[in-house]
């Protein structure tokens, strides 16, 4: 079968950019592992999930799902087969959310029934009363609630990899602890793979099995969590653990 | 207003000439520029070359366009709508991609990394996220049909222009003046129809 998501030495530069956004990118993630990825604005992190579901082509290198080069595979198949959670969200503005949900399952041709039932799972799950939201557009919903739908239609179909680029960023910290605990919930029950972007080292450290760190198109440390705040690869990492104990010493003031 | 009492038959029947002239071409120009669309949208490199090339083609005065078009085609109604047609390509690929480039690329994105196929996206996402755009341009291209829909009477096309060019030909201010006044009606008249459209469309910004 192979591993879930393998890169192999790939390299990305956009025309007229300086230097790559995607630097000799090496990596490994097997099935079931739930990778969060950290890094500052413009490092590379959308890039590298964008060229997991071919929406971007590497320059250089190769990249395998479960084994299969995927520049060798029908690409409208592979990206069905991928959740897909955008960082602009994304959502279709003239369906409702219902029907937002339901574009891959409908894609996939499920029987309507299937598909109901399932949208109706996913908008509990979310947290949005599907009496109420369901035929709502999603001009009229509130951007937190938007960007849960948007997670929601990652998931209708199932998706054995996931990839999530700032999925929880316009949620509040209630709503975005019950979602991180969901996920964490979901991706164990379920084998998933999971590649998941966020600015929140907290959260990376807390949902990520194993936690990948960018910078300038390059993976400066991929270990697990315990390890990055034990053994800091290098000085960009150290700080990021540094903020983060700072923000803990904040809260202790309080105490 | 005594041609008018006169001869509002004549007149009547000139104008749903004319009106089915411009219906004619402009379905059919709809139905070319909406292939022509699509392919564009599939093969983005073709599009600017499209473009460029329709503009030239739009540049060509009426007249020259039918002298090119009289050997090939005759005198006649069908050069006429085939002229009409060739005009419109321009005015309506150009607003109907200016309708699809408008939409949200992360919407168009979205699309395409849940696995949508280009066409799909096209039809599912595209299109009805550009609508007004698109509605837009077919008002531009349907007033610009009538009017020229005029030149099409010097090639025994009829409609309203047999009527202007009678009068030019005898010197009879009526008929040039309730010629003229027909054609801006009819075109005042269809621009509402599709103006009341356009308005019904909803505009989906978040
Ligand atoms: N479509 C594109 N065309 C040209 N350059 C791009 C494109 N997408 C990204 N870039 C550039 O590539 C680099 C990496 O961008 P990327 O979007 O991957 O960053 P990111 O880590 O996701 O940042 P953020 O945290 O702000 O979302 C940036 O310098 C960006 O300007
Ligand atoms: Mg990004």
């Amino acid at each position: 079968m192979g591993h879930a998501i393998e890169f192999q030495d790939v390299t990305k530069t956009f025309r007229g950019a300086g230097r790559p956004a995607a630097d000799h990118v090496d990596f490994v993630v097997e099935k079931g592992e739930f990778i969060t990825i950290l890094g500052s604005s413009g490092c590379g992190k959308t890039t590298l999930l964008k060229m997991v579901n071919r929406l971007y082509e590497p320059d250089s290198g190769k990249i395998t799902l479960f084994g299969t080069d995927i520049s060798t595979m029908d690409v409208v198949k592979v990206r069905r087969g991928i959740g897909y959670v955008i960082q602009q969200i994304g959502l279709f503005p003239h369906f409702t959310v219902g029907e937002n949900i339901a574009v891959v399952p409908k894609l996939l041709k499920w029987e309507k029934e299937e598909t109901d039932a399932r949208v109706e799972e996913l908008m509990n799950l979310i947290g949005l009363e599907p009496e109420e939201y369901k035929n709502r557009y999603p001009a009229q919903l509130s951007g937190g609630q938007q960007q849960r739908v948007g997670l929601a239609r990652a998931l209708a179909a199932d998706p054995k990899i996931l990839l999530m680029d700032e999925p929880f960023g316009a949620i509040d910290s209630i709503t975005r602890m019950k979602l991180q605990d969901e996920l964490v919930a979901l991706h164990g029950g379920m084998g998933k793979t999971i590649l998941f972007v966020t600015h929140d080292i907290e959260e990376a450290l807390k949902m990520g099995t194993r936690v990948m760190i960018m910078n300038d198109g390059r993976i400066v440390q991929f270990d697990a969590p315990e390890n990055i705040i034990r053994n800091p690869a290098d000085g960009f990492v150290k700080s990021l653990v540094e903020s983060a104990k700072a923000k803990e010493q904040f809260w202790e003031r309080f105490q | 207003m005594e041609y008018l009492v006169n001869y509002y038959d004549k007149l009547l029947g000139a104008a749903a000439e004319h009106l089915q002239i411009v219906l004619v071409s402009m379905a059919l120009s709809l139905a070319a520029a909406m292939i022509l669309t699509v392919l564009c949208d599939m093969v983005p490199l073709i599009s600017g070359v499209m473009l460029g090339f329709l503009s030239v083609v739009y540049s060509v005065p009426s007249l020259a366009m039918l002298a090119v078009l009289i050997p090939v085609t005759g005198l006649g109604r069908t050069t006429a709508i085939i002229v009409l047609i060739i005009y419109n390509q321009y005015l309506l690929l150009r607003n109907f991609l200016a309708g699809l480039d408008g939409v949200d690329g992360g919407v168009v994105e979205a699309a395409a990394g849940l696995g949508m196929s280009p066409f799909q996206i096209l039809v599912k996402i595209k299109f009805p996220l550009s609508k007004r755009a698109m509605i837009a341009g077919i008002r531009i291209a349907l007033v610009s049909t009538v009017s020229i829909a005029t030149i099409a009477a010097s090639i025994n096309a009829g409609g309203l222009g047999t009527i202007l060019f009678d009068g030019l030909r005898t010197m009879n201010a009526s008929k040039i003046l309730w010629g003229s006044i027909l054609s801006a009606l009819l075109a005042i008249l269809l621009d509402w129809i599709l103006g009341v459209a356009e308005k019904r469309q909803k505009s989906y910004s978040l």
